[in-house]
């Protein structure tokens, strides 16, 4: 068993999403993450608001922090998961149920959890 | 009440305030003197009261001889002269010192003392009820054994174990620090919950014992919701979540003893004074920023209180079991999430979720999966029942799934 | 108090590789700051650090990719969960952050409470 993070991105809901259809994601969100907490396969997580994200970036002249979440890609962190599973591709499988996918853009990326080695 | 009950029922009302409160004086290491000095308390009440009437303040009485039995043994043995005789030489012994004090609030604060020092992480948590029931409910050693569906002996030897243990950590009786209470009143609530669930779920037939054991837990999270130092949400959480169930005791079983549905249970038979309890404790437990698993098993507990088969009834119960899982994983809770699933969403998708759990040991799961199929595929609902009735245990649960069977035909 | 989801960024390719020392004195820092933020009971979770250089992505109508998620340079290397009365006091805290000195950078996200 190996734990994986599964990071949800999506375009700023706000810009396309109605409030019903948000209270709709967040059921389809919690149903989801309810369901691989039923088969025993969460470890962990959390869901994120859509704006508010404050980015410190390291420069030469010293440390910068910009408004809004990072990048200059349209996507953003909606949410960040851990789970349990025997393969990247079972991690993969659990992935492909979240509803952010829903979206044209959005996607679900899926990292294997570094053993402990100190760092963190 | 006449005679002959008198005696049991004060056993089980002041026989732990008394071994509280000596224990405390005394301290672990004198933990069997305080209760031999408590039992002993009782022989000779009972001796004396079948001799003369029984006296006007039976309670007083009891106190007043548990008194003075401890003062001899002061006296008698080495805790005079290690604890006691140098202050006397000193001339700085009041008499007091010689006192036991058995104030109500003494009598209280004794009590919750010891529970902390007896729901300790150090003990095994199946000691830890043995002898919180032994000492804080004032249970009988043949009762522990009955509610533990065990022996004397067994019984005898973990309590023996147990106390040992608390011996050698030099566990002191006494509130833990404002830094450490969190921690240990965890475990409290742990032991306390584990205590309602043995007579909640336990398969013992002495019914009477099952509803002890329930109220006895009730009683003792009371204790905690009644003192300031205590009184945190998840305790006001766990105490509601306990009169929710509680107030199905009666209808949970029928006339025979055979164990009824929740579906089909006589509402007339749930308490009504214990439901509005629970949903006074829920009230209270609805502060602070921290949402633990007796938060949502209460919020759950209170929806089953909810007789109308809602969608809204549903859909809460279903969210919160998904929180529930995060925050502790358990094979029933699956199920039960399960199941709500299946009302909220409806049965296709509760199948497809349902087929992922694989909890191939438990008759329960396939039990639901046979419910689930019910009305969809007659074929698998059969095999699902027939997969759960060769894993079935007791007859009350092979009757159960075999009525299941029947009615599929 | 809130808490705040830090989120830790690097680009891969363009960093040297370390010597082993070089490797150490990196995990000391690391270790030396979250202890630090840990005794400031500001640490709700430690967090991960992820594997750098394999991953998924998963796209809709079970388009499956390989990772790390790459629309720009800077993969994520790790996340840390604490806690802050503000944005502000957030902020002060991930400019802590080791990655920083190595041309890493700290994206700062309040966690909704669901």
């Amino acid at each position: 068993m190996e734990e994986f993070a599964l990071i949800m991105r999506h375009e700023d809901g706000k810009k396309v999403a109605s409030p019903e259809q948000i209270q709709t994601w967040m059921k389809q969100t919690m149903d989801w993450i309810g369901g691989i907490a039923a088969q025993n396969k969460f470890v962990s997580g959390t869901g994120l608001p859509f704006d508010d994200a404050r980015t410190v970036l390291a420069k030469n002249s010293g440390k910068v922090v910009t408004n809004g979440p990072f990048g200059e890609i349209k996507e953003t962190i909606g949410g960040l998961i851990v789970i349990k599973a025997g393969s990247v591709e079972e991690a993969v499988e659990f992935a492909k149920g979240c509803p952010v996918l829903q979206g044209e853009g959005n996607s679900v990326e899926v990292r294997k959890i570094a053993r402990k080695d100190g760092m963190h | 009440m006449n005679k002959t009950e008198l005696i049991p029922h004060l056993f089980r009302t002041e026989y732990r305030k008394i071994v509280s409160v000596l224990c405390k004086r005394f301290g672990f290491d004198q933990i069997e003197t305080a209760e031999d000095i408590a039992s002993d308390t009782f022989l000779t009440a009972s001796q004396a009261w079948s001799l003369n009437n029984i006296p006007p303040n039976p309670v007083a009485w009891l106190y007043n001889v548990a008194k003075n039995k401890a003062k001899n043994h002061l006296h008698r043995n080495n805790l005079f002269d290690s604890k006691i005789a140098p202050d006397l030489k000193n001339g700085s012994l009041l008499k007091t010192e010689m006192e036991i004090d058995l104030s109500p609030q003494n009598i209280n604060d004794s009590q919750l003392q010891m529970m902390f020092a007896i729901c300790h992480p150090s003990i095994p948590s199946a000691s830890q009820i043995g002898l919180s029931l032994r000492i804080l409910c004032g249970f009988g050693i043949e009762e522990i054994a009955d509610a533990f569906l065990t022996n004397k002996e067994t019984i005898n030897k973990r309590l023996f174990r147990a106390k040992e243990k608390l011996r050698e950590e030099k566990i002191k009786i006494e509130f833990p620090g404002e830094a450490e209470i969190n921690q240990r009143l965890e475990t409290v609530l742990t032991t306390i919950y584990l205590l309602f669930s043995e007579g909640y779920y336990s398969v013992s037939q002495n019914t009477t014992i099952r509803k002890d054991l329930c109220f006895e837990a009730i009683r003792l999270c009371n204790m905690l919701v009644e003192n300031q130092t205590t009184n945190k949400p998840e305790v006001n959480a766990l105490l509601s979540l306990m009169c929710f169930h509680a107030s199905r005791f009666d209808a949970r079983v029928d006339k025979n003893g055979e164990p009824v549905l929740y579906d089909e249970q006589n509402t007339d038979l749930w308490d009504p004074d214990l439901i509005s309890r629970g949903a006074y404790f829920l009230n209270y437990s609805a502060t602070g920023n921290k949402i633990s698993k007796y938060h949502l098993e209460a919020a759950i507990a209170y929806w089953n209180t909810q007789k109308e088969d809602t969608k809204e009834k549903w859909e809460n119960i279903l969210q919160l079991y998904n929180q529930l899982l995060q925050v502790e994983y358990s094979p029933v809770a699956a199920l039960n999430r399960t199941f709500a699933l299946s009302k909220a969403n409806g049965k296709e998708e509760a199948i497809r979720e349902a087929e992922k759990l694989n909890l191939s040991n438990d008759h329960f799961y396939f039990m639901l999966l046979g419910e689930l199929y019910t009305g969809i595929d007659t074929d698998k609902a059969r095999q699902n029942f027939n997969k759960a009735l060769l894993l079935a245990k007791t007859g009350n649960d092979k009757k159960a799934i075999q009525n299941k069977l029947n009615k599929l035909s | 108090m809130e808490d705040f989801l830090l989120v830790y960024r690097t680009d891969y390719s363009a960093m040297p590789k370390a010597t082993p020392d070089q490797a150490e004195a990196m995990t000391k820092r690391w270790m030396d700051w979250i202890a630090g933020l840990n005794a400031q009971n500001k640490l709700v979770d430690r967090g991960n650090r992820l594997e750098p250089t394999t991953g998924k992505v998963v796209k809709p109508s079970n388009v499956v990719t390989n990772g790390p998620y790459a629309e720009i340079k800077e993969a994520i290397g790790g996340y840390s969960i604490i806690k802050a009365r503000s944005y502000e006091e957030a902020i002060e805290i991930a400019k802590g952050c080791p990655i920083l000195s190595v041309g890493g950078n700290v994206e700062v996200r309040e966690i909704s409470n669901l």
